[in-house]
């Protein structure tokens, strides 16, 4: 079992220019939870998990990591210095759409540049710990290929990889599957399982209904800017209440049906 | 013609041997400069960028044969006595400063955020990821424009010849004045310029091919 993070998320607002992005969402993630984030493009998701690990700089509330405030030293003051804020980071996986594997590094290297450079470790420790976390994700056999001799689904296990081979507590997916071939999609949903298994706090923003349905434990459904709704997935995907969710849902199975 | 050749080729290959050296100590100069201009405006505030823009609008705005006389015979004014050769470098470098600079930044904007951003995720300092993520995939991407420049820098070193650095330009007019062969020798220093440019231009594609070997996606 990993030691896995809480994340709490209070009054979070967010900006661009006169475009208000994120209002007044307030959500709470106990360790070890999957939560997943699902809405309409546009909705806020994306914005809102990259307020977690402070890709993305919320203008006013606050987010809490284990407790710990990220990005402002006090809620609504200065903000934190950057080896702070790097500090935290480092106990923050985060998983992107497009992968944003480095494309002049093997997969060994991009597991184990993280490592190296941020964990201080010696180059041969790290690489073998960084074969561990490949072997984890079933890329044992392809350590020595550059992402641009990967297919998609591969890429993005190696992105994975080189996440959790830093030991995170938290995980955060941003769209893991969305630009992936449909018949490679399962092959990540497999390895986000295992992890979800082990423990692992996972905020997942995902247009995946079915991993939302079951795996995570709290669906939260995310409109213009405000949480909806945020409860059992059970109560979101299949007997929503808000018209606002069953209009989406409506939406979405009638894209997959045929 | 031979008379000639065995007179002069002794000093036109001295002087193509000065070309060389100027134009390859004064591009490495200018990339230099250029790369630390681009990394200052990529990293600092914004009164330092005005500062460099203004530094790369003048250099740019203005030709190299003044700015090399103004350096060369106005810089004592200021207290900066330099031989013609260091001043031939430091001028090529100055000149060519700002247009690498442009090549270094774009190619920046090139590389994609979201593998910055992957850097920044897992805790790398701004430091690391221009060590390790920005310079190599960015130089990658400038290597064409790198390569391009330099070879119209080759051509610029005959300017040096106004400040007597003894190059081939200099050589060439030389030999022009001594023996009125005003078409020989130009044909010759065409010649000797045509041939360095071929072969840069080779040396450059060759290694854009060995170090864009695994940048290219096969599907």
């Amino acid at each position: 079992m990993v030691r896995a993070s809480s994340v709490e998320i209070r009054k979070v607002n967010k900006f661009y220019g006169p475009f208000h992005a994120l209002k007044d969402i307030d959500m709470s993630i106990a360790p070890g939870k999957v939560t997943c984030l699902i809405g309409p493009s546009g909705s806020g998701k994306s914005t809102l998990l990259r307020c977690v690990n402070f890709l993305e700089e919320y203008n006013s509330g606050e987010v809490l990591i284990d407790g710990e405030l990220i990005g402002y030293e006090t809620a609504g003051g200065k903000k934190m210095s950057s080896r702070r804020l790097r500090e935290m980071r480092r106990t923050i996986g985060m998983v992107f759409q497009q992968f944003n594997l480095w494309p002049h590094m093997t997969a060994l290297q991009n597991v184990a540049e993280g490592l190296i450079r941020v964990r201080g470790m010696a180059k041969s420790e790290a690489e073998a710990r960084a074969a561990d976390a490949l072997e984890k994700v079933g890329l044992g056999d392809r350590m020595s290929n550059h992402p641009s001799r990967l297919s998609g689904g591969q890429q993005q296990r190696v992105a994975i990889a080189r996440a959790i081979a830093m030991e995170p507590r938290l995980m955060l997916f941003d769209e893991p599957t969305s630009a992936l071939d449909p018949e490679l999609v399962g092959e990540v949903l497999s390895v986000m399982k295992a992890l979800a298994a082990e423990g692992m706090t996972m905020v997942v923003v995902t247009h995946e209904m079915g991993f939302a349905a079951h795996v995570a434990d709290k669906v939260a459904f995310m409109e213009q800017g405000e949480l909806v709704a945020m409860d059992e997935p059970a109560n979101i995907l299949h007997h929503p209440e808000d018209p606002r969710i069953q209009s989406f849902l409506r939406t979405y199975h009638e894209r997959n049906s045929f | 013609m031979n008379d000639l050749l065995a007179h002069y080729g002794p000093f036109l290959l001295r002087g193509f041997g000065m070309t060389v050296l100027c134009w390859l100590l004064g591009t490495v100069g200018g990339m230099a400069l250029g790369l630390a201009i681009a990394l200052i405006q990529r990293y600092s505030i914004a009164p330092v960028r005005w500062v460099l823009r203004i530094y790369i609008e003048a250099i740019r705005g203005t030709p190299f044969l003044a700015q090399l006389f103004l350096l060369y015979y106005g810089g004592p004014m200021f207290g900066l006595r330099l031989d013609p050769i260091p001043a031939g470098l430091l001028g090529l470098s100055v000149y060519s400063s700002p247009y690498f600079a442009e090549i270094f930044r774009s190619a920046f904007g090139a590389v994609p955020i979201g593998q910055i951003e992957a850097a920044r995720a897992i805790g790398m300092s701004e430091p690391s990821i221009v060590r390790r993520i920005l310079l190599p995939l960015g130089l990658v991407s400038a290597l064409p424009a790198m390569v391009n420049f330099s070879i119209v820098l080759t051509k610029e070193t005959v300017i040096l010849s106004i400040i007597t650095v003894p190059e081939l330009m200099y050589q060439v007019q030389r030999m022009s004045a001594e023996t009125f062969r005003y078409v020989e020798a130009n044909l010759a220093l065409a010649l000797f310029f045509w041939g360095l440019v071929e072969l840069i231009s080779r040396l450059g594609r060759r290694f854009e091919t060995r170090i864009t070997k695994h940048l290219i996606e096969r599907t």
